[in-house]
């Protein structure tokens, strides 16, 4: 449904008001995601995780230079296609309450991004109604405000509002941070109800074991860039690349080792493979240049070392 | 999450220089305007009756008025006028207010309470019947508009000053001192003063083009400076006279040279802060 | 907002008009007692030449004057608060009803200007602020910088000069054609005479809420809800209708309320260049002829019209905002 190939995003910047520089903060990103399935996007803070789902709805800001080739059901998404195709077949299910308009009324907002999703007036409404239902959301939810409502009321109206848009392709922007446990399992149970409904699903993370709940597959991102895509089974045992295995051992309940070292900033990117300074298997080879993704073991890994 | 940097344009000079260049060419306009009336001497002042009335030109770029006077000779000398007494007005309400913002926040209780409150009590009548009743009440002319503009601008700058000196005492070096026992008034003159002097210089300037257009209003509605001394505001109330005649240059010339002059402060003023203000200093 | 909540927001709020007040009649009360203008010369006026010093005593008898100025502050704040205002000299009436009809023919045009700067300075805030840093943004910016700076008197003059010297197609003076009695003037020729001062106030009012609304806007389209919308598809023009508007209007009508002030000083200079009989008109003559009584019943009816504003911008927050309103969060 969704397929990136070697995509890069970066921005141009002035620094001291009279130097013109690129800033690039994803470099060679490949990713697949396909109908029915949930792919979890799991990195550190800063590796371009939130750039990716804005790229995909084309909501990137006016400064950023796009590369590569992004493909929806098979052709290419350009500028125009994809101001046609967010809101109708692309949606975006934000981080918080905060991206909700704090001075309009729930279910008017709700209502909205059905109209936008391409349903009349009285379409829009009966479809929020349905959905609000769907969701334990009491029918007088609507006429709050979105600082009158909880923390899991407002997980399960930001879902509503991808239902409603009818969309075949839903990102989810850290949906789990600062949730209870229990209300961070719910949403992600919403989400996989969405993929098994038949929807592609993305789910932008820094929380691993959050992804592996309900992921099909889950894609490993270090410093704008994929180092690995496996498939959810292959947690922890078969995992092939340095950085994923770091991240798996650095969790409090496995050996709650800290990766060592800092991801490099954008703009002092290593030579060869990104990882290659941190990287416990490093040989002169690593620098040379940046390691292409290849096939190991059926899933997709960015080093010349895995096997 | 990445920051995501900001687009700007790619501007040719850098900043400083731009600031730079806005705080010289300002200050030469307005070092102009004040010693213009020194400068081209009084010949344009003389009633010349075979040059009455006479539109814009090259000899007369303001025109000259019913009496043959070159209007530009008038209006700089008018502007001159209306500038110092702007600049001593303004000067007196900066240390007025400059004055009572170190007492209300280096005082604080009582002090700080009353103050405060004046300042509210300042911000509830308009600003323009608070200058017509103070220059009314202390007999109107150059000495009433003085008085009213001094008395009724200290306020924003108080409140600056006020809110400078509490941030400033509340900081640890300020503590610190205390704690080893140092006098109030040797706080004052080592901490205090190097944090209000840029503030009270340029909130000095920006009261400026305040204080012009104020003694200009009054000028004009003739509670200000007497018609005897032909202010800008004086000047600009003559041509009201002359309106329904057609001679539109009496009106429109010298009060684009107000605002030329109103505009050249806030360049000054705007640009100065820029330039003493530390988070914008450096590009 | 409850009744309990409402009851206690105007209490607050008349306690604090007291205050106001109470300073404000201090403050006038000394200014003209330290003031160098005789009160006798003062409240016998233009008459002053006709009487001799014993008449001159008797009338400081009379009134009181020979008492200390606390004593006599008492009394004059007793007549004051009572409704008596003392008679304007130069009208030869109460000076309440000086006022009230003074400010009858200054209201209209008040209101026009103040409906016109609001709405006008809005929509260029909102267009300044849709197309940031391109020329329309920048040429509306510019015209705001100049308009805030530029003198009021002379902004009239110079649509006084256009509209009704060269294009003749507004009046040059007055608030009705010279000659007419009172009577007969039509309501066409009545908005007529008041359109020009009403424009120009409107046209100086417009500069602070159209940088003030374009500065929220940008605000706005930078948030995270505004970047929610754009992901749903929402265009440009559907993202201001639905969230750009709902979010700066509260900002710009607390600001429309607060700016009654200015609109208070322009009015004085505006209806001078159109000899518009205003209001601020009066406010003229009473200083310049010397009518006490006029000026300070004007100083306290500005301050209480200022004051309403002031309290209606606070009130609107109140009550528009759910946050507020609903939430009892700030």
């Amino acid at each position: 449904m969704l397929s990136i190939r070697q995509l890069g995003v970066s921005f141009t910047q002035y620094d001291q008001g009279l130097n013109q520089r690129q800033l690039t903060v994803i470099t060679d990103l490949d990713l697949e995601v396909q109908a029915g399935e949930v792919v979890a996007v799991v990195g550190a803070s800063g590796s371009g995780k939130s750039l990716l789902a804005h790229a995909v709805l084309g909501i990137l800001p006016d400064n950023a230079q796009v590369t590569g080739s992004l493909r929806f059901k098979g052709q290419p998404l350009t500028p125009a296609r994809c101001a046609q195709l967010r809101g109708q077949d692309i949606a975006l299910i934000p981080q918080s309450v905060g991206y909700l308009d704090p001075l309009m009324k729930v279910g008017p907002q709700v209502r909205r991004v059905a109209q936008l999703g391409g349903l009349s007036k009285a379409a829009a409404q009966t479809a929020v109604g349905r959905t609000f239902n769907r969701y334990d959301l009491l029918p007088s939810t609507q006429g709050r405000y979105p600082f009158q409502i909880s923390g899991g009321m407002a997980r399960r109206v930001l879902v509503a509002t991808a239902v409603v848009s009818q969309a075949d392709l839903v990102i989810a922007d850290e949906p789990t941070p600062g949730l209870h446990p229990e209300i961070a399992t719910e949403t992600l149970t919403h989400l996989r109800e969405l993929a098994d409904e038949g929807r592609g699903v993305m789910v932008i993370t820094h929380d691993i074991e959050a992804a592996l709940q309900i992921a099909d597959r889950v894609a490993v991102f270090y410093a704008g860039t994929t180092v690995e895509i496996a498939a959810a089974a292959d947690f922890p045992e078969r995992l092939r690349h340095p950085y994923t295995q770091a991240l798996w051992r650095s969790l409090p309940q496995n050996d709650f080792i800290p990766v060592p070292g800092h991801q490099p900033s954008p703009d002092q990117l290593p030579t060869g493979c990104l990882f290659s300074d941190r990287c416990p298997w490093f040989t002169p080879d690593c620098a040379a240049e940046r390691p292409a993704l290849r096939s190991v073991r059926g899933g997709l890994v960015r080093c010349i070392h895995a096997d | 999450m990445i920051g995501l940097p900001q687009t700007s344009s790619a501007p040719r000079w850098n900043r400083r220089q731009v600031t730079l260049a806005a705080i010289a060419v300002g200050a030469v306009f307005l070092l102009g305007i004040v010693l213009s009336s020194t400068i081209i001497g009084r010949t344009g002042l003389d009633p010349l009756l075979t040059a009455r009335n006479q539109p814009p030109s090259l000899a007369h770029p303001f025109g000259t008025d019913w009496l043959g006077r070159d209007m530009l000779t008038r209006s700089l000398y008018g502007m001159s006028l209306s500038v110092r007494v702007g600049l001593l007005a303004a000067t007196v309400s900066a240390l007025i207010g400059t004055s009572l913002g170190l007492a209300a926040g280096t005082l604080g209780g009582w002090v700080d309470a009353v103050i405060t409150w004046m300042i509210d009590i300042f911000f509830s009548l308009p600003h323009l019947v608070l200058l017509i009743m103070i220059a009314f009440a202390v007999g109107g002319g150059t000495q009433g508009v003085i008085i009213a503009v001094a008395l009724t601008h200290w306020t924003s700058l108080a409140r600056i000053i006020r809110a400078e000196v509490l941030q400033v005492n509340s900081a640890d070096y300020v503590r610190l001192s205390h704690k080893l026992g140092r006098s109030h008034l040797w706080i004052a003159r080592h901490h205090m003063v190097p944090h209000v002097i840029p503030q009270l210089l340029v909130g000095l300037i920006l009261l400026f083009p305040h204080a012009i257009l104020h003694e200009a209003a009054l000028s004009f509605i003739g509670i200000g400076l007497s018609p005897h001394l032909p202010a800008i505001g004086i000047i600009l109330a003559e041509s009201m006279r002359h309106l329904s005649t057609g001679y539109w240059w009496l009106g429109v010339m010298p009060g684009l040279l107000l605002l030329l002059t109103v505009q050249a402060f806030d360049l000054l003023g705007e640009n100065l802060r820029a330039l003493l203000n530390p988070k914008t200093s450096q590009g | 907002m409850r009744l309990a909540d409402l009851i206690r927001f105007a209490g607050s709020r008349l306690v604090r008009l007291g205050l106001l007040l109470m300073a404000v009649s201090v403050f006038t009360f000394v200014l003209i007692s330290l003031s160098p203008i005789s009160p006798v010369n003062a409240y016998v006026g233009a008459d002053i030449m006709q009487i001799g010093p014993e008449q001159r005593q008797l009338i400081a008898e009379r009134w009181g004057l020979d008492q200390p100025m606390i004593v006599r502050f008492w009394q004059w704040l007793r007549q004051f608060v009572q409704g008596n205002w003392g008679t304007s000299l130069i009208f030869n009436q109460p000076v309440l009803s000086v006022i009230g009809q003074r400010f009858q023919a200054s209201l209209q045009m008040l209101a026009i200007a103040w409906l016109l700067s609001g709405l006008l300075g809005l929509g260029l805030g909102i267009f300044a602020g849709a197309y940031e840093g391109s020329w329309l943004d920048r040429g509306i910016r510019l015209y705001a910088y100049v308009l805030a700076s530029a003198p009021t008197f002379w902004v009239a003059l110079l649509l006084l000069i256009v509209f009704a010297v060269s294009l003749r197609i507004a009046p040059i003076c007055c608030a009705a054609p010279p000659g007419t009695l009172a009577a007969n003037v039509t309501l066409g020729q009545r908005l007529h005479h008041l359109l020009l001062p009403a424009i120009t106030l409107s046209i100086i009012g417009i500069a602070s809420i159209a940088l003030h609304t374009r500065q929220k806007l940008i605000e706005v389209l930078h948030s995270d809800y505004v970047l929610f919308a754009k992901a749903q598809g929402e265009s440009l023009a559907g993202i201001i209708r639905h969230h750009g508007l709902r979010n700066i209007l509260l900002p710009a009508i607390t600001l429309q309320f607060a700016s009654l002030s200015e609109l208070f000083g322009g009015a004085v200079l505006v209806e001078q260049v159109y000899a518009y009989p205003g209001l601020g008109e009066a406010t003229v003559q009473a200083a310049l002829r010397s009518d006490v009584p006029l000026l300070v019943g004007i100083v306290f009816f500005s301050a209480l019209f200022v004051y309403t504003g002031n309290t209606l911008a606070d009130f609107a927050y109140q009550v528009i905002d759910p946050r507020i309103r609903i939430g009892g969060e700030r």
